[in-house]
């Protein structure tokens, strides 16, 4: 054991004093950022510093959630005045860095305010604006102020203490209770309590035992999964070490889809850290407990992220659900007990540990406790993710936090809880956000996306385009999902192209039906949704097209594209060359 | 198959030998492999088949199997370039079908698929992760969100320098 923790922590708190004594910039580039040209602007800031002559630390973050602002330019000046910068261009940067080297802010037009104790002088505060002061940072207190390359901020941030206190004064009985009585429960969608799950773990025996977190995230509308990852890795590996040691777990996979290269970077790299500082591997922190991790790997499939179908993945084969029994913490990866968490899930423990279950338990709604961390998207001012405490109303998320539509419409309907979640009308703005409110008004919360349409959207052309989706994703394992979806996208289609048939309606809801008793897993138990959901609150879209023979906005009429085939094929010279035979 | 993408059997083979090997994680399995085949070589040869098969101890049906079932792999060389349009729901409401319209015209495509000169390859894809910048599109893997008819045609024309 070269460096106790407290050594570990005392270079991270002298590093952190040492940068913040400077002038401090950071970048925010997870993939919203890099979508509004971050990356652009993080080159050309360094080039202008370095020109300059400089003393400044410029840095690359995550994502702080205010996605609407990307690129954010986050400066922090010596005196501790945290300004940030909105929708930045390099051309911006002369006049912010000339601000920045006299101790002020400019263009005027271009800041978005101030954040911390610290404020600036003739700035507004950021934590006054509704994107913030309704949000209660748990999961995603350090995204976009901590650098996720850098193990040491997260230390100085209080990053590992989590880990410390579970493995020299918890037992695994009093960790799980603790967790039990957070009332933390599954973020994936299945709003299982966490504490239960990982004491099935506890209780099963094998040569080894898995916690696989996963971020598979394959739900269009939510990027909380990735975002987290990328933005605080640290978060989300020492929430995963402490479910190993409460379980009696060895080994850990982060499981992501191939080709996100942001997220994977961030994975790997902040594992590698843990190891180089003894946070994982042989004997960590000097406890009688070893833990191992490393990234998996999925290519393309939404199915992959179904927690049997992950296992498959893991062990190399086609992401297809299993059935169950047996369950994952008997028999999962390779046979051996398994838990699966969502990303979500695993980044409040460090906190829960930190804080206590009753802290955590003390915040939320009903039964519900925590907060829900959310992607706010579609037609709305503010799209973005925010971490909101459960017991707010839809109204107050989509109205004030997301600033309503941009389009400046009526809201017409929520798509909430990805593509198998429902779609809600515009009355569900009264609904509570919990489980249980939002499963007694036909929507999921699911992974947390919510997606907002305006009143020039037709709920036939949004139907179609979920089931079209859910049809290119279906893993093909059980027919009635595998061909139902294909006749409801079917149906879907000559419906918007008003040459639907009297007996369509029926007919969708007959499939569905089918669909829900005849499938291994939620893709087709819950493939209907967003059919059933839309006819629940929009039948007269579904009227106008079938009997007056047009699109109740128009949106149906333009054209529709979507993937003319759903698995790879290779050509017939492929095969004849090699002689090989399709399974 | 385009003439400048054919490479001699032997070399592409020392490739794809390569790639499985200089695998650096733990955890090695056929869909492991494959992926980091598809990373060194953008496509699955047949070659990649049965050295996978090899390596890890199954047959070419088993690798098969994995190969024709994600669908980020595919069988022939694709194009130079990649562009990625999002066809995700909040992409969708923000016009996705008309970018996608667009990219299809200025490309002579009907659908995803390969330009007839190589240079391009048109992709759909589910989610890009970056949905509060909607619509988003991908030019060889580099996100830009917000787009509109004019950025697509910007993002394209470079495309096409760059052939």
């Amino acid at each position: 054991m070269a460096e106790t923790f407290e050594t570990i922590q005392a270079a991270a708190n002298a590093r952190e004093d040492m940068l913040n004594g400077g002038l401090r910039i950071r970048v925010g580039v997870a993939l919203c950022g890099e979508a509004a040209g971050a990356f652009e602007v993080l080159e050309a800031l360094k080039g202008e510093v370095a020109s300059r002559g400089l003393a400044a630390t410029v840095q690359e973050v995550g994502c702080i959630g205010l996605c609407y602002a990307e690129p954010l330019v986050d400066v922090l000046l010596p005196n501790g005045s945290r300004v940030f910068y909105k929708n930045v261009t390099p051309e911006d940067l002369p006049a912010i860095l000339d601000a920045a080297a006299s101790g002020t802010h400019s263009p005027s037009n271009k800041v978005l305010g101030t954040l911390g104790e610290a404020g600036a002088p003739g700035l507004a505060k950021i934590e006054d604006t509704p994107q913030w002061k309704y949000q209660v940072r748990i999961a995603t207190r350090n995204t976009g102020t901590v650098d996720p390359g850098e193990i040491l901020e997260y230390i100085a941030a209080g990053g590992y203490t989590g880990l410390a206190k579970a493995l020299t004064s918890m037992t695994q009985e009093k960790l799980i209770e603790e967790i039990k009585t957070s009332g933390l429960r599954g973020r994936g969608g299945a709003a299982f309590p966490t504490g239960v799950k990982w004491g099935f773990l506890q209780g099963s025996n094998g040569p080894n035992k898995y916690i696989l977190v996963n971020c598979e995230e394959g739900d269009p509308g939510a990027y909380n999964d990735k975002g987290l990852v990328e933005s605080d890795p640290h978060t989300v590996i020492e929430g995963t070490i402490i479910a190993g040691y409460a379980t009696g777990s060895n080994y850990g996979y982060i499981f992501l889809r191939h080709g996100h290269i942001g997220p994977t970077r961030r994975a790997q790299d902040a594992i590698k850290q843990a190891y180089e500082h003894g946070l994982l591997g042989q004997n960590i922190l000097g406890a009688d407990f070893s833990f191992d991790m490393e990234v998996a790997f999925t290519g393309d499939s939404y199915v992959a992220g179904e927690e049997t179908a992950l296992m498959e993945a893991i062990e190399g084969k086609r992401s297809m659900p299993r059935d169950r029994p047996p369950f994952p913490a008997q028999s999962g990866v390779w046979a051996n007990p398994s838990n699966i968490n969502n990303v979500k899930t695993v980044s409040y423990v460090p906190e829960i540990v930190r804080r206590g279950g009753e802290w955590f338990a003390g915040i939320g709604y009903e039964r519900s406790k925590g907060t829900a961390i959310l992607c706010i998207t579609g037609d709305v001012n503010y799209p973005g993710m925010y971490e909101v405490p459960f017991g707010l109303t839809l109204g107050q998320v989509v109205n004030e936090i997301a600033g309503g539509t941009a389009s400046g419409r009526d809201v017409k309907l929520l798509q909430t809880g990805g593509p198998l979640g429902g779609v809600l009308g515009a009355d569900s703005l009264d609904i509570i956000l919990d489980y249980e409110g939002m499963s007694a008004a036909g929507a999921i919360l699911g992974s947390g996306g919510i997606i907002v349409g305006a009143d020039d959207v037709c709920v036939v052309d949004l139907a179609r385009t979920l089931m079209a989706f859910c049809q290119f994703e279906s893993c093909g394992k059980c027919f009635p999902c595998r061909l139902g979806m294909t006749h409801l996208v079917e149906m879907l289609e000559r419906i918007a192209a008003n040459k639907g048939l009297p007996e369509d309606l029926e007919l969708m809801r007959s499939t569905g039906k089918t669909m829900a008793g005849g499938s291994l897993c939620g893709h087709g138990q819950l493939g209907f949704n967003p059919i059933s959901s839309a006819l629940k609150f929009f039948e007269e879209d579904f009227r106008v097209h079938l009997e007056e023979g047009r699109c109740p906005t128009g949106s149906c009429d333009g054209p529709f594209h979507r993937p003319t085939r759903t698995r790879p094929v290779a050509t017939a010279e492929w095969y004849a060359k090699e002689e090989y035979v399709a399974p | 198959m385009r003439e400048d993408v054919v490479e001699a059997a032997d070399t592409l083979r020392a490739r794809v030998v390569s790639a499985i090997t200089a695998q650096s994680q733990t955890t090695v399995t056929v869909l492991s492999s494959l992926l980091a085949i598809e990373e060194e070589l953008r496509y699955i040869p047949p070659q990649a088949i049965e050295e996978v098969a090899t390596s890890e101890g199954v047959t070419v049906n088993d690798v098969w199997a994995v190969a024709s079932f994600y669908t980020n792999f595919r069988f022939t060389p694709p194009g130079k370039h990649i562009i990625e349009v999002c066809w995700g729901p909040t992409c969708h409401l923000l016009g996705a079908q008309s970018l996608l319209d667009r990219v299809q015209n200025a490309l002579g495509l009907t659908s995803e698929g390969d330009t007839p000169d190589g240079n391009v390859t048109l992709k759909y894809n589910t989610c890009l992760g970056a949905c509060a910048q909607a619509p988003v599109v991908a030019a060889d893997h580099h996100l830009h969100g917000r787009a509109t008819g004019e950025s697509v045609d910007r993002l394209l024309n470079k495309l096409k320098d760059e052939a």
